[in-house]
C-alpha cells in the first residue's frame, strides 16, 4: 500500500458499514465469508451509523459521515485478519493492535471529514441494507457506492499514524501545562 | 397542544439541521486563523457543510443525537402533559425531517425506531413565573457524550509517566478539565464546547455539566473568578494542539463553562462534558 499518513484521496467504490453491534457480531459468531450478502475480502469497512430513511419502500440516504472508531479498536485486529479487509473508514483513529494489524495485512485506515455528513452524502447511494430489522438503522451493515468520498489516511500500512503524532505532541503541551 | 406538538417539531428541524449564530461565528474565527493545513481545510469542509444541510434542509451530522430538552413552564401547566407532547413531537419530527433512530432499548437491544424510549428523549422540566413555556432543546451527538469524565478531588492524575497532584482548588479543577481533554484527543469531533461542573452529588454535576453547553459562547459568568477560570481553561486548552478534528491545529475547544452547585464537605465532584463541533442547541417560546 503506497498510501501515507497526512495524504487527501478521493475514494470511489462500495464500502460496507461496520460500527459496535457489526464488530461484535463479525467476532462473536464468525458468519463464514460465503454466508455473507456482499463481499468483505479486500474491502473496506466504513464505520458509520447513517441516517437512513425509508420513502416509498426505497432506502434514501440523508447523511453519513463516521462514528468514533476507538470504540471498535478491540474488535478490530480479528475483523481485519478473519475476513481480509485492506481499509478502515472512521474517525478519530485507532490503537496500537489495530496500527499493527494494518501493518500486517496491509491495510490503511481512512479519517473521513467527520463534520460532512450531509457533504459525503451526496458522493454517496445506498446499494443495500443488511440486518436492519435486528440491529436498527444506525447499526445495519449498509453497503453503499461511493464517489470521490473525501478522506485523510492517518494510519497507514508502515505503522505511522498521525493520531499517535498528535497524541505525542498534545502530551508535552500538557505536562507543561500542568507542572 | 397539537399547536405546541407542531412548534417542538419545527424546533427539532431547526436544531437538527442548522447550527447555532455564535458556533458558526466561532467557526468562522477559527477557520480565519487556523494554520494546520488539514485542520483549516477540515474547517472549511466543516462550514461548506453547514450551508449546505441550511439550504437543502438536511440534518447537517448523521448523528441527530439524544434529545434533551429543558423546559420552563408557567404555572398551572401540568409536567406529565409537556412530556407526552414532547414524545409526540419525537415520533413526528423523526419520521419528517428525518432523525436518525437512535433509542436503543439496553435490555433488549432493539432500536424503538422512533427516538422514544425509557427516558429518551431526556426532559428537564422546571416552573417559571414568566407566562411563557420556553422550550430548549439540544440534540447532544453520541461520540461527544462519550468523552465526558467525571473526577473526585483531590486526585491524583496521572500524565505520560508522571502522578500530578490535583486539590481542591481552581488548580485542581483546571488540570482535570486538561487531562479530559487530552485523553478525548479528536474522538468527538472538535473544536469542542466544554461544560464543567463542580459540587458534591453525582447525579447533580453530571446534569449540571451538560445545562453548561446550553450557553451561549459569549456570554460571561456573573462570577469574576469563574467567568476568569473559563477564559484560562479555555486558552491552555487551544494550547494542547489537537485542533480540528484532531488533525492538530490551533483551535481544539470554542468555549469553555462552568457551573457550581453546593457540595457536601466530603464530596468534591468535577464533571466534565462535551459537546462537538454543532453544539447543537435551539430555543422555542410559547
Amino acid at each position: 500500500m503506497g498510501l501515507k499518513v497526512g495524504e487527501m484521496v478521493l475514494l470511489s467504490g462500495q464500502v460496507v458499514t461496520g460500527r459496535d453491534r457489526v464488530h461484535r457480531f463479525l467476532v462473536h459468531e464468525r458468519p463464514d465469508k460465503k454466508d455473507l450478502p456482499f463481499t468483505l475480502e479486500g474491502g473496506v469497512i466504513y464505520h458509520c451509523g447513517p441516517l437512513i430513511t425509508k420513502r416509498d419502500d426505497k432506502y434514501v440516504l440523508i447523511a453519513a459521515g463516521p462514528t468514533t472508531s476507538m470504540r471498535m479498536d478491540m474488535y478490530e485486529p480479528e475483523v481485519i485478519a478473519a475476513y481480509g479487509i485492506k481499509g478502515i473508514i472512521g474517525k478519530g483513529g485507532m490503537g496500537p493492535r489495530t496500527l499493527l494489524a494494518l501493518k500486517e495485512n496491509g491495510a490503511v485506515y481512512f479519517n473521513a471529514i467527520s463534520g460532512a455528513a450531509v457533504y459525503l452524502a451526496d458522493r454517496t447511494r445506498v446499494v443495500t441494507g443488511w440486518k436492519v430489522e435486528e440491529f436498527g438503522i444506525p447499526e445495519a451493515m449498509w453497503v453503499l457506492e461511493v464517489e470521490d468520498f473525501p478522506a485523510i489516511v492517518t494510519m497507514d500500512a508502515h505503522g505511522n499514524s498521525l493520531h499517535k503524532d498528535i497524541e505525542s505532541a498534545s502530551l508535552e503541551e500538557l505536562k507543561k501545562l500542568v507542572s | 397542544m397539537i399547536k405546541l406538538r407542531d412548534g417542538i417539531v419545527e424546533l427539532y428541524k431547526k436544531v437538527a439541521t442548522s447550527i447555532p449564530n455564535d458556533v458558526e461565528d466561532a467557526l468562522k474565527s477559527a477557520s480565519a486563523r487556523e494554520t494546520g493545513p488539514l485542520a483549516k481545510e477540515s474547517l472549511e469542509i466543516i462550514l461548506k457543510n453547514v450551508s449546505l444541510a441550511r439550504t437543502t434542509d438536511r440534518p447537517l451530522c448523521q448523528d441527530t443525537g439524544f434529545p434533551v430538552f429543558f423546559v420552563k413552564a408557567p404555572r398551572g401547566l401540568s409536567h406529565q402533559l409537556i412530556r407526552k407532547v414532547i414524545q409526540d413531537a419525537t415520533r413526528l419530527a423523526t419520521q419528517k425531517i428525518p432523525l436518525r433512530p437512535n433509542a436503543v432499548d439496553p435490555i433488549t437491544e432493539k432500536n424503538t425506531g422512533d427516538n422514544v424510549g425509557v427516558s429518551f428523549p431526556m426532559v428537564y422540566i422546571d416552573e417559571t413565573e414568566e407566562q411563557n413555556l420556553t422550550v430548549d432543546l439540544m440534540l447532544k451527538g453520541g461520540g461527544s457524550e462519550n468523552l465526558g469524565q467525571m473526577y473526585k478531588l483531590p486526585t491524583m492524575l496521572t500524565i505520560g509517566t508522571k502522578e500530578v497532584v490535583a486539590e481542591r482548588d481552581f488548580e485542581g479543577i483546571r488540570k482535570c478539565v486538561l487531562d479530559a481533554v487530552f485523553r478525548a484527543q479528536g474522538k468527538g469531533c472538535p473544536p469542542y464546547t466544554i461544560g464543567i461542573a463542580i459540587g458534591g452529588a453525582k447525579d447533580q454535576v453530571t446534569a449540571l455539566s451538560k445545562r453548561q453547553l446550553m450557553r451561549r459562547l459569549y456570554d460571561t459568568h456573573p462570577d469574576a473568578a469563574i467567568a476568569e477560570l473559563e477564559l484560562r481553561i479555555l486558552e491552555d486548552i487551544n494550547t494542547l494542539g489537537i485542533g480540528a478534528l484532531g488533525f492538530g491545529g490551533k483551535t481544539t475547544a470554542l468555549g469553555v463553562k462552568i457551573g457550581a452547585a453546593g457540595r457536601h464537605p466530603a464530596s468534591y465532584f468535577v464533571d466534565v462534558s462535551f459537546a462537538c463541533w454543532a453544539d447543537r442547541r435551539g430555543k422555542l417560546i410559547w
